[in-house]
């Protein structure tokens, strides 16, 4: 049996682990609620590009237009949504999994959002290609509008043939999903086409389709890119208080443990003492 | 009176104005335009300008800098990057920016951007002409 002095001080270390956690799953809660509330604002913005871009397609039919097909080179880029900072569970290993396992390392580059990521994809032999990690931190639209013309230029040079886009999505506190999209080329599921025909038979479009089509697309993705940047927060946030709220249960049941042990202990010492005295008085006499 | 229709703007980060409005004005690629109810449907792009709003009763003027539109007969949706009310525009900083990209137009070296400067000189004007 361990001795006293370990008990407590092995109690007392898990004790100030505690204190951390805790105090890091309060700080997690009210992260989450301000990164949510944005995430959700963003959403009108996301879903009327999302419907405008569809009906752009729908009607433009089968127009050749180069952000429709894949470029000519064998080479995939992504950009890797991850944190800066560890201790959320499996947060950032799920991102970092789900591109290892969907991607071939040798022919991807990885634009990195978060160092995390970015460390893991390069240990596994993905080549960085850019670096962003700062924006996770606050992610402005601007960030994203930037990220999407540095993606469109290699694309445009025929670095890259398609791009994809890898991050947390957030369902609720509980759940988040990591995601792989694809980008470009602009791939719409085509489940709603019927129900909105109806009006956009006769859309026109100014100064023309391909134009118009030239200069949404950037948008779109920059839309989608920002949404998931502040989607990928929210989930981060969600995913530490998760992680820190088991760690502070665990370590209450460990010092549970502990505490009954230390008695136990202490017990054990002042009977053997008892009997140690009575053994010397009994010698005595 | 002219009919009433249903106007939504819309920023990443923020519905911007949402309401009805009798007549909306703005800049698109192919110029200026001024849409009351039942216009035709169109999709167009947007150029830097002023946004001007017709309520019932007063005209809201904000500066829109990119983004698009979607006209249909009842509705106007316009997906901005970047639009501001008057009293968000710093007219120092405008006026500081006008001035800054016209030297660069003007200087033409090699080295500037043009296009860029012409863009940027032209959200100067526009923020300095939705805050008269």
């Amino acid at each position: 049996m361990a001795s006293m002095r370990d008990i407590k001080r092995r109690r007392d270390s898990i004790q100030s682990t505690e204190q951390i956690t805790k105090a890091m799953k309060l700080v997690a809660t009210v992260k989450l609620q301000k990164s949510r509330a944005k995430a959700e604002s963003s959403k009108p913005y996301f879903n009327m590009m999302y419907e405008t871009i569809s009906s752009v397609l729908k009607k433009s039919g089968n127009i050749n237009h180069k952000y429709l097909k894949a470029g000519e080179s064998p080479k995939k880029a992504v950009v890797a949504i991850t944190s800066n900072r560890g201790l959320a569970g499996g947060y950032n290993n799920n991102i970092i999994k789900l591109v290892n396992g969907e991607l071939p390392a040798k022919d991807t580059y990885v634009y990195a959002i978060g160092r995390k990521g970015r460390d893991g994809l390069a240990r596994r032999g993905f080549t960085i290609q850019a670096d962003y990690s700062e924006v996770i931190n606050e992610p402005l639209y601007r960030d994203a509008a930037d990220i999407t013309l540095e993606l469109l230029d290699a694309f445009a040079q025929g670095k890259i043939g398609e791009i994809y886009l890898a991050y947390t999505s957030f369902r609720n506190a509980a759940s988040q999903t990591p995601k792989l999209l694809k980008l470009l080329p602009v791939e719409l599921e085509e489940a709603k086409d019927q129900e909105s025909r109806g009006s956009q038979a006769l859309m026109t479009y100014e100064p023309g389709d391909e134009e118009v089509l030239d200069s949404i697309v950037p948008k779109y993705m920059s839309s989608l890119i920002y949404g998931a940047l502040l989607e990928a927060v929210a989930s981060e946030n969600g995913a530490r208080m998760t992680a820190m709220d088991s760690a502070t249960s665990n370590a209450e049941e460990m010092i549970e443990d502990l505490s009954l042990q230390y008695n136990r202990a202490r017990q054990g010492a002042i009977t053997q003492e008892l009997t140690e005295i009575v053994a010397g008085a009994n010698a005595i006499s | 009176m002219a009919d009433m229709f249903k106007l939504q703007v819309v920023t990443p980060d923020k519905e911007f104005y949402a309401g009805e409005v009798s007549m909306v004005e703005l800049t698109t690629t192919e110029g200026q335009i001024g849409v009351y109810a039942s216009h035709i449907p169109l999709t167009a792009i947007v150029a830097p300008g002023v946004l001007r709003i017709h309520e019932a009763s007063e005209v809201k003027k904000a500066a829109l800098h990119a983004g698009f539109v979607e006209i249909l007969p009842d509705e106007v949706k316009i997906l901005a990057e970047v639009v501001e009310w008057p009293d968000e525009i710093d007219v120092n900083r405008a006026e500081e920016a006008r001035i800054r990209a016209e030297r660069r137009i003007k200087d033409n070296a090699a080295e500037t951007d043009t296009l860029r400067a012409e863009m940027a000189l032209k959200r100067a004007l526009t923020r300095l002409e939705t805050r008269q």
